[in-house]
């Protein structure tokens, strides 16, 4: 069987971060002036040489996105089961070293958090928790994920990586989509920030969402934490991820999200820095390469860049978000994972939304479509 | 203008539209007044069936406009019919476009599954109307297997790219016994009043006019392109000649 694996060891990191680097302004006007581009074009549109053409790739990302996707933005909610983890990842505030007491909801807690989110509009949410096998396991979720199922169209998951079979009950159970972020494709330097767990196997990460897609999940979010490593270089690796899965698993949906470095509570600073007008460049270059990729924007950026990033390739947006178990009600203080920059409810980003021409889509989903037969 | 039927249904306005992508409920509703359209597809994923009020229907109800609910989210046969038996419940309408794409990136439509949905739906009762690719042979086949119109596309879905598949569409509309509506990739009015001329009964549109910077003019924009199409066909247009015709040097001998 195939996996991923076997296309990533054809590519050295070096040669690809000095190819990055080496990219002219006239590799990079090749590849804007082209109507389908691949991988060598979004090499070029995420190098420092496409820098000057920042506007331009906007106005291309822009009508590209108005036409595959409409004027529409969906909107979903995180809500955080557990902050339990028995990984140490030097950045997050879920991080085993970091002493403070930890949390997972029981089954009336859920119950109160969902109350709380489905007042606020949403019907699509996205459970996330640590890495935590002997509580916050398939078990956990299945009893969860059957639990708010009738509150929900779609339900995604961004918990730690799993078998194919687990994903297959996930499946079975009502998952529509399944985030796995492979957070730095640099296997070296993956070791220095995982040091502790089963997070710090870089390889039954790498191959998880070859277990996604083999198991059927309609939708795949891949991504890379930014701030770890040059940006540039491992999104190219995160799109090179993306081009196998979408050649293999061609039946399945696929997006992208952007988590840059948050400040949290005991974390290292981020070693990259990636300024706003980076990650609109990543954005755009994304969006030129795959029309119809799903892009998600967070609540970790601020207003302005949310409010201004709608019509730039925008798909989809949190809103109202809380990233501690418990968050909405049940216990507002207990541990974060990292701290969100835009605090602004689920109306209030809808209301954004609308002023820039666009709807806000809660609903894109039917159960009906889970029948098993 | 003739009017046209399909099913039990006569239409006077040719312009179906889809109802996604536009920048709100509102925009949407003028649109689909200003177009003129009798039908509007809804995706079924799209809607909120448990409530009275949901956001989308609350601005179709006009007494004019049928509903088309649409199976977009199917992968295969069994997913699509079981998703019409449930549009036919809450909306109460046994019309139904049929649309099976496994492949979310373009969209296409599966062939093979549609064939069989539209086999198994109209032994159901349905009005099916399927969402196929330029397939002459294929729209034979779902004739015979009881659909009530065919809808070929006329490029990639959402491309804006016009009438890529003209000649199979030619095609189709010379043997077809039930109503072709070209459905996608019809980007500007002028494709619309292309298609038209062809022949096609009917066309539908939304991306076009969805995304359009004023979406309510697009929409009359398209309203009168499909009715000079449709004008120029029904008046017959003249033969296109690639030369001028010159005197008969080939059979001038006869008249020697």
């Amino acid at each position: 069987m195939t996996n991923f694996k076997h296309t990533f060891e054809q590519y050295n990191w070096n040669e690809i971060q000095s190819k990055i680097y080496a990219t002219t302004a006239k590799q990079v006007e090749q590849a804007l002036a082209k109507s389908k581009r691949n991988l060598d074009d979004f090499l070029a549109m995420i190098s420092p040489a496409a820098q000057p053409y920042l506007e331009q790739m906007a106005q291309i990302s822009h009508e590209l996105t108005k036409k595959r996707f409409g004027k529409t933005i969906q909107m979903y909610a995180p809500l955080y089961l557990s902050n339990e983890c028995q990984n140490i990842c030097t950045y997050c505030g879920f991080s085993l070293d970091n002493k403070i007491k930890r949390k997972t909801l029981t089954d009336s807690e859920i119950k109160l958090e969902v109350e709380a989110l489905k007042k606020t509009g949403f019907d699509h949410v996205l459970l996330v928790t640590g890495e935590a096998n002997y509580t916050v396991n398939i078990n956990y979720f299945l009893n969860a994920i059957d639990q708010i199922k009738k509150d929900f169209s779609i339900i995604s998951v961004e918990v730690q990586p799993l078998s194919q079979e687990e994903y297959e009950r996930l499946h079975e159970a009502g998952v529509y989509s399944v985030l796995v972020y492979q957070e730095t494709y640099h296997q070296e330097v993956y070791k220095q920030y995982h040091t502790k767990g089963k997070k710090s196997n870089f390889d039954f990460r790498l191959d998880t969402p070859d277990r996604i897609g083999k198991a059927g999940i309609h939708k795949i979010g891949l991504g890379v934490l930014l701030g770890l490593e040059d940006w540039r270089t491992d999104s190219f690796f995160n799109a090179l991820h993306l081009d196998y899965l979408q050649k293999t698993y061609w039946q399945t949906k696929y997006s992208v999200s952007f988590p840059r470095l948050r400040p949290a509570e005991g974390i290292i600073e981020p070693n990259f820095i990636m300024d706003d007008k980076d990650l609109t460049q990543l954005i755009c270059a994304y969006r030129l390469w795959n029309e119809d990729l799903e892009i998600s924007i967070s609540t970790r950026e601020n207003e302005k860049f949310r409010n201004n990033i709608i019509p730039i390739g925008t798909t989809s947006m949190s809103a109202g978000s809380k990233t501690n178990p418990g968050g909405y009600v049940v216990d507002p203080q207990s541990l974060e994972q990292f701290e969100i920059s835009d605090e602004r409810s689920s109306f209030e980003m809808a209301s954004i939304i609308k002023q820039r021409g666009y709807e806000a889509v809660w609903k894109d989903w039917d159960r009906t479509f889970d029948f098993k037969f | 203008m003739l009017p046209f039927n399909i099913g039990d249904k006569t239409f006077e306005s040719r312009l179906f539209l889809g109802t996604g992508k536009f920048g709100s409920n509102v925009q949407m509703e003028e649109a689909i007044l200003a177009s003129g359209s009798e039908l509007v597809t809804v995706a079924l994923k799209r809607v909120d069936l448990e409530t009275e009020t949901d956001a989308i229907l609350s601005h179709l109800k006009h007494p004019r406009i049928n509903l088309l609910p649409n199976t977009s989210g199917a992968r295969n046969a069994k997913e699509a019919v079981f998703a019409a038996q449930l549009a036919r419940e809450a909306l109460e309408t046994n019309w139904l476009k049929l649309e099976i794409h496994p492949d979310p990136r373009y969209l296409l439509p599966d062939p093979i599954e549609t064939l069989k949905a539209t086999e198994e739906l109209a032994k159901l009762g349905f009005i099916i109307l399927p969402y196929i690719h330029a397939d002459p042979v294929l729209c034979k086949r779902l004739e015979d297997a009881g659909t009530a119109a065919v809808m070929p596309l006329g490029s990639p879905i959402g491309s804006n790219k016009g009438l890529k598949t003209i000649d199979f569409l030619e095609i189709i509309i010379e043997q077809s016994k039930v109503p072709v509506i070209i459905d996608a990739g019809i980007g500007a009015p002028s494709d619309a009043a292309k298609a038209m001329e062809l022949g096609a009964d009917a066309v539908l549109v939304n991306t076009a006019i969805a995304v359009a910077g004023n979406p309510k003019m697009m929409a009359e924009a398209f309203k009168e392109a499909v009715i000079a199409g449709r004008k120029a066909y029904e008046a017959k247009l003249g033969q296109q000649y690639n030369q001028a015709v010159a005197s008969s040097p080939l059979t001038a001998f006869l008249y020697e």
